[in-house]
Parts: structure tokens; sequence; C-alpha cells
């Protein structure tokens, strides 16, 4: 019998990127798994966390501790931040709650991010994307990268997928993306992502590839605005393919 | 100095506004580089720091204790010390000391503590003349401006610009070859320290149990500040105390490494008291102000973790918005990712509250750190005192937020109508024009349409 896994799709994928959360459930079945969706499942906090709001926070982990605790399996999550997020903070977010307490610790022990649980935990080698003949490079996104050491992983399933991989001067810089800090921040969270621009234009590649829609589309938003060629698409995107 | 904006964000706009300065970029990521390198080629790195952060964390954990032992060691080789509970407390205290001694002249050496209760204002206003000796230094109080950066105050300018502050200020003939500026700097310092009656050190380290000083340099200035002129006065914050000297020998392995990529500073001094009868030179009065100014109150609270800082400065080195806007948007002598706790700890949260805000929580810093402060974590910690200084429209949006996420069948019908918006307005997959919150976001990036589709409604009726 396959082995069951939960996804954890996120807020973002969810309502603005669907594509990712189909691409991602297709890399898994592949992959030989059996994929649950906890119904009831919305936003891990993560935005209200680093904006400050422990309370609006932890309201919302308690609700995805609630749909997430009660199943089995590995949980995976197609996103770096929301992954860390769930591993590192939503344990010290309900730490007084003692109920809450043992299922954060239960849940983040379970948590994965999609690349780190392909590679590590399933070792999943793919031999082709859907890419045809573009040229991409990754964006290391900060929590992905920092809080869960997840950057060879990608690169290694881009490569092995033949998905035409070139380097990224400054990959592991910030994009400027940061929640609230984009908003709050304007001017600053700009001039690092014009950075970041510059960084991928003189790449050469015509797809940025990561593993968090959050810093992608923030990027995305700024290649277009600028008329620029370049698009952004999430690693199971590039893996899996249109399944529209 | 020139009246700056009072918000970090209003600064950030002038910075950038301005064009910061491409030597900034560029020094940081050349300090940035040598540090990367310097920990490639040592392979304890990790382990030292481990160790050293380890020993911040023991020494602040009884830093009673050590600051008590660090006195008597100090008074015991016939020095004074004295502790001071805020800057002007100290600025009184060496400024009585100056003119009690009918002090003319100080030679001061690097310190960001001085500049953080400047020292150097109470001294000029007492009449004392007084003259940073590191090169960077001195050429940012020939131009009246403050450092930009915490071990390389001058980050901001380039040679061309210093060969024109030389040449209007110092009477000499205009030249930008880096050594001619070099020799000017260095004949116009070489008469101050030879007729300076007092130095000003800081003090990278002090050491408890025989009451030393430790002062890294890369210019000899400290040496010759600190034994030249009669009186020496080592000014420190409370926190700088190492333990023992084998304590000192792991600090000083992570902070040049961590700093400039150096396996040790050019000049590592270790000074303990005044000239005994027999030694050839050195100061025949030896003061140490030691300094809280807010400190104590840090150790206290939730983020006392940023007193293990060692001022290294790889944090700034590494953050990608110090990069960007340079130090002097910080608004204080502490910048970059460090001075966002720091500043807020020791002057007030309430006038400081948006340096937290300033940070994308990228995290480059801690991976910069040898002490591996969390400094992430304690901006999260400072944003949760402030919320109520958000705008209405991020407070009223995150509580809505909240309200709906904990709601999974409003959350559905929600995400299910925004759905139904991005299928009529943003048919190329991208929203025309975001009013309201998120019109500053818009101003430089299109913004993606909500798809027509949830994935939650996707997969209900793809069933399993």
């Amino acid at each position: 019998m396959a082995a069951t896994v939960q996804l954890f799709v996120t807020c973002l994928v969810n309502s603005l990127y669907p594509n990712v959360g189909k691409a991602t459930v297709h890399l898994l079945e592949s992959a030989g798994y059996h994929v649950e969706f906890p119904l009831g499942q919305t936003c891990c906090g993560q935005p209200a966390y680093n904006g400050g709001f422990a309370e609006e926070a932890a309201a919302m982990a308690r609700q995805m501790l609630d749909v997430l605790d009660v199943t089995a399996g590995p949980i995976v999550v197609p996103s770096g931040s929301c992954a860390a997020m769930m591993i590192h903070h939503t344990p010290e977010l309900v730490a007084e709650d003692r109920g809450y307490a043992a299922k954060a610790g239960r849940v983040a022990s379970r948590t994965r991010e999609l690349t780190q649980f392909l590679v590590d935990d399933a070792g999943v080698e793919l031999t082709n994307s859907n890419c045809g003949n573009c040229v991409t490079t990754y964006h290391a996104s900060c929590h992905g990268l920092r809080s869960l050491g997840v950057l060879e992983q990608p690169k290694r399933l881009l490569d092995g997928a033949g998905a035409g991989r070139v380097g990224l001067v400054g990959e592991d810089e910030c994009c400027g993306f940061g929640g609230l800090f984009s908003i709050e921040m304007p001017e600053i969270s700009e001039a690092m992502m014009d950075t970041k621009i510059a960084n991928i234009e003189s790449s050469g590649a015509d797809v940025v590839v990561g593993v968090d829609v959050s810093c992608l589309m923030h990027i995305g938003g700024g290649l277009r605005r600028r008329g620029s060629d370049v698009t952004t698409k999430h690693i199971a995107e590039v893996l899996a393919g249109d399944l529209e | 100095m020139t009246e700056s904006p009072i918000t970090f964000r209003g600064r950030v706009q002038d910075a950038l506004a301005g064009g910061v300065p491409i030597a900034i970029d560029a020094g940081a990521r050349g300090h940035f580089q040598g540090r990367v390198r310097a920990s490639a080629d040592f392979p304890q790195m990790e382990d030292m720091r481990d160790r050293a952060r380890q020993i911040r964390g023991l020494t602040l954990s009884l830093l009673d204790h050590h600051l008590a032992q660090f006195a008597d060691s100090v008074e015991r080789r016939g020095g004074s010390v004295f502790f001071a509970v805020d800057a002007a407390d100290a600025n009184d205290y060496i400024v009585r000391l100056a003119a009690a001694e009918k002090v003319r002249r100080v030679v001061k050496v690097k310190s960001m503590v001085t500049e953080e209760i400047r020292l150097n204002d109470a001294l000029e206003e007492a009449g004392i003349e007084t003259v940073e000796t590191d090169l960077g230094e001195f050429i940012v109080q020939l131009a009246g401006e403050t450092p930009s950066h915490i071990i390389a105050p001058v980050l901001h300018k380039n040679r061309f610009d210093v060969a024109e502050l030389f040449a209007s200020t110092l009477d000499v003939e205009y030249t930008d070859d880096p050594t001619e500026l070099n020799n000017i700097a260095r004949t116009y310092l070489r008469q101050r320290f030879l007729t300076a009656d007092m130095g000003i050190s800081g003090a990278n380290f002090a050491v408890a149990e025989d009451g030393a000083v430790a002062l890294v340099t890369n210019e000899g200035n400290g040496r010759i500040s600190t034994t030249a002129p009669r009186i020496h006065v080592a000014v420190m914050g409370m926190e700088r105390i190492v333990p023992t000297r084998a304590d000192l020998a792991v600090m000083l392995e992570v902070l040049a490494r961590s700093a400039t990529g150096q396996k040790l500073s050019v000049y590592s001094n270790i000074v303990a008291g005044p000239r005994r009868s027999g030694e050839p030179d050195g100061p025949d009065q030896f003061h140490v102000v030691i300094i809280d100014n807010g400190r104590s109150a840090t150790l206290g609270s939730s983020v006392a973790e940023i007193m293990y800082c060692i001022r290294c400065g790889a944090c700034l080195n590494a953050c990608p918005v110090y990069r960007h806007v340079g130090g002097h948007a910080y608004g204080t002598v502490y910048m970059g990712p460090i001075g966002k706790v720091v500043t807020p700890s020791l002057l007030g949260l309430e006038q400081w509250h948006d340096l937290p805000a300033g940070s994308s929580l990228c995290g480059a810093c801690t991976e910069a750190c040898p002490v591996r402060i969390d400094i992430p974590r304690l901006l999260v910690d400072l944003r949760r005192q402030t919320t109520r200084h958000k705008p209405w429209t991020i407070r009223t949006g995150i509580a809505l937020y909240s309200r709906v996420a904990t709601r999974p069948g409003l959350f559905r019908l929600l995400t299910r109508v925004a759905g139904v918006f991005g299928r009529v307005l943003g048919r190329s997959g991208w929203l025309p024009h975001i009013p309201g919150l998120l019109r500053s976001w818009s101003a430089a990036r299109d913004v993606p349409a909500p798809a027509p589709q949830t994935f939650d409604d996707w997969w209900r009726k793809r069933g399993t």
C-alpha cells in the first residue's frame, strides 16, 4: 500500500497559484504516495507572526494544528517559509497552551518542505521536466534556505530533470518581499527587488524557479511591471508541468 | 549635523533618492567575502562560534559577578573604575577628570560606545581638543559626519571624497593618491599623538580575571594613543566583559575573521593598568569607565540576547537592507541588523519602533553573526511590542484575515468570491491596479489575480 502524505497547500497557493498545488499532488503521486488534503486548512499564520501580531498568528496556528494533528504521515508543504513557520515558530507561538504545544510539536516533527521531502526523505530522482528548452535559474528563498537548509535539493531536482539550470549571482540574497515589510517599507523592498531582477536578467535564464510562491509573486510582479520576458515558476510546476 | 527625517522609511527614501554610494555595497560585500573566505580557511570556525556564543551567554548570566571581579582587578593594578549610569554620567566623569588634570588635547581610538554617548561633543564643549586617530573616524570627524559602518566608519566615502575633504580642511595640496592621503593623515596625527595629554579608547573586551582591556586595530593608533599620553581612559559598555584570557582568545579568533576576514587584527593590544615602576612607557593614570546607559534594562528584557553582540559588523555586511541604504539611514550610531535591536533597546522602543519593522527577516545577519544572535527572532519580539504603531489598514487587515482564517467555511466562501473577482478583473492572471492597502506594493509590482478556482475547490471536484 502506498504511503500516505498530507498536503498543506498554503493560503497563497490555494487562492493565487492553485496550479502549484496541483503540480505538487502530481509529483507526490508520481513518486508513489497517496496524497490527502485535510479539509478546513487555511493559513499557517506566518504573515501575522512576522508582523508581530502574535495573538492573531496563534489563532491561525491553532486552526492549522487542529486540522493537521488528527492526520497521519508526513505533512508536505510547497513553501519553504510556511514549512519553516510550522517547524520553528508555531511551537513557540502556542507554547503556553499545553494541549496545543503538544500538537505543535507533533506537527512540526512531521512537516517537510516539498523538495526536502522529495529528495531527502523519498529519494526521488526525476529525469524530465516540462520546461521544454527553457533556461532556468534558482532563487533560494530565505526561510527555506536558512531555517530549513533547502538549497541543494531543488537544484538537484532541476538538474536531474534537465531543466537547463544556470547559476544566479546572489542566489541567496533576499528579493525584498518579507510580507508586510514590502508594504510598510516599499522603497527599500523595491531596491532589493531591483538588485534581484538585475541579477536574474544577467543570468540568461528565462524562468526563475523557487520553492516559495510568495517570493516568486514579488519577483514576478516586478519582472512583469518592467516588461521583462522572464517569468517565475514554482519548482513543482517546472517538474510536473502544466496540469490544466 | 543636518536634520534628517524622523522615520526609518523617510531616511531610507532620502538615502535611495540621493543615490547610495556604490562604495557601501562594494565595501560591505568585500568584508562579507572576506569573512566567508576566512571561515572556510579555518575548519574550527563553526565550533569556535559555538564556543564564543556559550562564553557570551555564561558571562552575561553572571555579569554582576564578572564586573565586580574586573573592577577589583583593575584597581589592584593601580587603575580606577567608574560605573556610569548613563551617557551624561560618563561624559561628566571624563570631562571632570580632563579638567582636573589640565588636559588640553585628547587623542581617541575608534570606539562605538563613545559615539553612543557623544563624548566628543562633551569634550569639545569643555574646550578640550579631541582628535580621532583611526583613519576612518578621522575623516568622519573632519567632515562633521557620523560613522556609516561599525568597523569601517567611512565606508560611504571614496578616495576622491577624502581628497577633497583633506584639501579643504587640512591646508594641503589636493591629491587623490591613497598613499599620499595616508601620509597627510599620518603627519597630521603624529603631531597630535605626541602632544596629547589624554588617550581615550573603547574596549573590544575587558578581562575580569586580570583587569586587562583588549583593543584591536589595524592601524596601530590604538597602541600609541594608549601609551604616549599621560592618561588613558578606556570606555566600555558593561557587556564587554570576558571572564578569562582563555575566553578572550576565543573571542579574538571570531572577531577579526567575522569583521574583516583577517585571522587576527594587525594590532591586538592588551592593556593592563598604568605604567609600573621600571616600565619604559605607558600612562601614569589608567581609568575604565563602564557604561550602563540602558544595558541592564536590556539584559532583563526579552531581547537580552542582543547583548551578546561583539560589534564585528558582520551582520551589516551580510544585510541586503544595509547594503542598499548605508549606515546613516538607521538614525543612530548603531546601524544594520544589530542597530535595529540595539537602538530601540538602549534609546527607547517608543521612539524607534519603526526600526524593527524595516527588515524582511531574511536571516542573513544570523548566518553571519559570530555568536549566532537570532536577530529575526528579536525583531519579531520588538514588533510584538509595537503593533499599535502600525497603520490602521494593516492592523485591521491582519485582524480580519485572522478572523476569516480561523473559520474554514467562511475562508472557503471568501476565497471563492475572490476567485470570481479574479475571473472578472484579472483575465490575464494579473490585476490591473490595487487600491488601498496594496497601493505601495503595486506602485512597483504587478499583482497577481486570484485564480478562478481555488485549489480547495479543485480538490473537492477531483475526488479522491
